[in-house]
C-alpha cells in the first residue's frame, strides 16, 4: 500500500467518527459533510508532507470544525479564510482534543450518524442509499451503479431522502440505555438489508453484488468496534461474514446460481469463516440468544461441514425451530421445512409448508422450494406448476434460469430418483 | 539473541482494504520473510484476527468482551495455544492470569500461523 492509498483508507475510515462528529457540532448533514469535505482535502495536501496524524480522524474533526467556523466568520465579516500555514501544525491541538474525545462520545456519533439514516418515514432502498453516501461515503455514481439506476436518478432520491431526514430534526441529546438499544437494533437491520440488496440482488441482471456485501461487513464490524459485547451485533457481523464466505462458490462462470450442495467448498473464504465462528462462540456465552445469533449458527453449521452429506441438518432444524420462536414469520418456517426435508423426508416438508401458501403467494422461494419438495414426491405435474409460478416471479435472470432447468430437468427425467430437494442456503430475511 | 516483532497499524484502514490489496500486502510481506526462513532464521509467524474477536480477561479474573484497550500497561509477552473453543482459550487465560496479578491477558484468535523452523 503506498502512501496514496493509505491516505484514502484514513480518510474513508475515519469518516463515519468524523461526520458524526461535525454533525454533533453543526446539527445539520450538510454541512457536517461539507466541513469534512474540506478537512480530507487540506489533508492530502498537508499528510504527505508532514506525515500523517496518529489520529486521522480526530485531525479531521479539527480541520473540518475550524474550516465550517471560519465559514461562518467569513458570511459574517467578510474575512479571509486564514492560510493553509496556520492550521498545518495541529499535532498539540491535535492532541488535545483527542484527549477530550472520549470513545463514548464516538460511539454515539457514529450511532447516530447511522440511525438518522434509518429514518421510519424512508423506504428501506433509500435508507441504504444514504447510509452508503452519508457514512461509507461511497459516490452517488457508485452507489448508482450498485443499485442499477441513472446516476440522476439515484441522486435524485438521495437528495429526497436527505431533505426528509433534515425536516424530520436529528436526534442530538445523548442517548439513554434504552434508546442506545432501540437505535442499534434499527441500525442493524439496515445493515443486514444492505447486505441482502448485494446477497440475492432484489432485481436486475446481476445476482451477487459483492461490494454492496463488503460495505455492508464493514459497517457491522464498525458497529461491533464500538459495541464489542452486543450479542446481536456479534451475530450479524458473524451471519455477514459466515455468508459472505460463500460467495466465491455461489455463482458458476456463466453467473448461473450453483446450490449449496454443489457448490466446491474450497472456494468457501475460510479466514472469514474462522473470524465468524469466533464471533458465534462470543455471542453465544452471553446467552441472550437473539434473531441474529441463531441465524449465525446456522450458516456456523453450513461452514463447519467438510461435505454436503455432513452437514448437521437436525441442529439446523433445532435453531430454525428458536427462530420460530423468537422471530415468527412464514419465511422462517419455510428455511426450517428445507432443514426438515433433510431430517424427516419432503412429505413432512412439504405438510409444514402447505399452511403458507397464502402468506407467501407472490414469494419466489416458496414455490421453488414447494417445486422441488414435489419433484422428490414424484408429483411431476404439480412440480411442474410450483416451478412456473418461481419463474413468474423470480427477481433476477439467474433465479429464473435456476428454476428453468429444473423444468428442463423434469421434462427429460420426470422421476424422483432425480429430484435433488431444495437447497438449504434460502435467504432468511427476518421481518 | 532471539528478537520479535510486533505489527501496529490501524485495523479500520487495513480492514477497508480489497481483498486484492490484502493478498497482495501478505505476498509483499511472504516476499521478505521466504528469505529468512530460507536462512533459518524465521520462528512463528502469525496474524491476529481483529480486536472484535477478542476477549479480555482482567487481572481478578472477570472477562470483558473486547480487546484489551487501556494504554497505560505495555505489551510484555504473549502465549499461543491450540484451544478446542473460545471458552477453552479464556479459561487457560483466567489460569495465567491468577499467577499473574494485575495488568491483563487479550485472547484473540489466530487467522493464520506458521509455525516457523529457523529458531530453537
Amino acid at each position: 500500500m503506498n502512501d496514496i492509498a493509505w491516505s484514502d483508507a484514513a480518510l474513508g475510515s475515519a469518516r463515519p467518527q468524523a461526520v458524526g462528529a461535525l454533525l454533533r457540532y453543526f446539527r445539520d448533514l450538510d454541512a457536517a459533510e461539507e466541513a469534512f469535505q474540506e478537512a480530507c482535502v487540506r489533508a492530502l495536501k498537508s499528510w504527505p508532507a508532514q506525515g500523517a496524524p496518529r489520529d486521522p480522524a480526530a485531525w479531521l474533526i479539527f480541520v473540518g470544525r475550524n474550516f465550517a467556523l471560519d465559514q461562518v466568520r467569513r458570511r459574517s465579516k467578510q474575512e479571509a479564510l486564514p492560510a493553509d500555514e496556520l492550521i498545518s501544525n495541529l499535532d498539540d491541538a491535535e492532541a488535545a482534543l483527542a484527549d477530550r474525545l472520549d470513545k463514548a462520545q464516538y460511539r454515539d456519533d457514529v450511532l447516530r450518524l447511522l440511525f438518522i439514516c434509518c429514518h421510519p418515514e424512508l423506504p428501506a432502498g433509500q435508507q441504504i442509499a444514504v447510509a452508503l453516501r452519508v457514512v461509507s461515503g461511497l459516490s452517488v455514481k457508485e452507489i448508482a451503479r450498485a443499485f442499477l439506476v441513472s446516476e440522476s436518478a439515484m441522486e435524485q432520491r438521495i437528495t429526497r431522502a436527505k431533505r426528509r431526514i433534515a425536516s424530520a430534526g436529528v436526534p442530538f441529546e445523548a442517548p439513554g440505555a434504552l434508546e442506545r438499544a432501540e437505535r442499534l437494533s434499527v441500525v442493524a437491520a439496515m445493515i443486514y438489508l444492505l447486505f441482502n440488496e448485494g446477497y440475492s440482488a432484489s432485481d436486475g441482471t446481476v445476482h451477487v453484488r459483492v461490494p454492496l456485501c463488503e460495505e455492508a461487513i464493514r459497517l457491522a464490524r464498525l458497529l461491533l468496534g464500538l459495541f464489542p459485547d452486543e450479542g446481536e451485533v456479534l451475530g450479524l457481523t458473524a451471519l455477514l461474514l459466515l455468508q459472505h464466505a460463500r460467495a466465491p462458490a455461489r455463482l458458476d462462470a456463466d453467473e448461473g446460481i450453483v446450490l449449496l450442495d454443489d457448490q466446491d467448498r474450497r472456494l468457501w473464504d475460510r479466514g472469514m469463516i474462522a473470524e465468524g465462528l469466533a464471533l458465534v462462540e462470543k455471542a453465544l456465552r452471553q446467552r441472550r440468544p437473539g434473531p441474529y445469533q441463531v441465524q449465525a449458527a446456522i450458516a456456523a453449521v453450513h461452514a463447519q461441514a467438510a461435505r454436503p452429506e455432513d452437514t448437521g441438518w437436525d441442529e439446523i432444524d433445532r435453531l430454525y425451530a428458536v427462530l420460530e420462536t423468537l422471530q415468527p414469520s412464514p419465511v422462517v418456517t419455510l428455511n426450517r421445512a428445507v432443514a426438515v426435508a433433510k431430517v424427516h423426508g419432503p412429505a413432512a416438508a412439504l405438510a409444514m409448508i402447505e399452511p403458507l401458501a397464502v402468506r407467501l403467494s407472490g414469494y419466489f422461494y416458496f414455490f421453488g422450494t414447494r417445486g422441488a419438495l414435489l419433484m422428490q414426491l414424484g408429483r411431476v405435474e404439480e412440480a411442474r406448476a410450483a416451478f412456473d409460478r418461481a419463474v413468474a416471479l423470480a427477481n433476477t435472470a439467474a433465479e429464473a434460469a435456476h428454476i428453468r432447468l429444473q423444468i428442463d430437468r423434469l421434462s427429460k427425467e420426470g422421476h424422483p430418483r432425480n429430484g435433488r430437494g431444495p437447497d438449504g442456503n434460502l435467504p432468511a430475511c427476518p421481518s | 539473541m532471539l528478537y520479535s516483532i510486533l505489527c501496529y497499524d490501524s485495523e479500520a484502514v487495513v480492514g477497508a482494504m480489497t481483498r486484492e490489496e490484502d493478498d497482495d500486502l501478505m505476498a509483499r510481506l511472504t516476499g521478505v520473510t521466504e528469505k529468512l526462513a530460507a536462512a533459518g532464521k524465521l520462528g512463528p509467524s502469525l496474524r491476529l484476527m481483529p480486536t472484535t474477536a477478542a476477549a479480555t480477561v482482567r487481572g481478578n479474573g472477570e472477562v470483558i468482551d473486547g480487546p484489551f484497550a487501556e494504554t497505560k500497561e505495555q505489551l510484555l509477552g504473549f502465549w499461543v495455544l491450540d484451544c478446542e473453543t473460545l471458552e477453552e482459550a479464556v479459561e487457560t487465560a483466567r489460569l495465567l492470569a491468577r499467577e499473574k496479578p494485575g495488568g491483563a491477558l487479550e485472547v484473540r484468535p489466530i487467522n493464520w500461523f506458521d509455525p516457523g523452523s529457523g529458531v530453537k
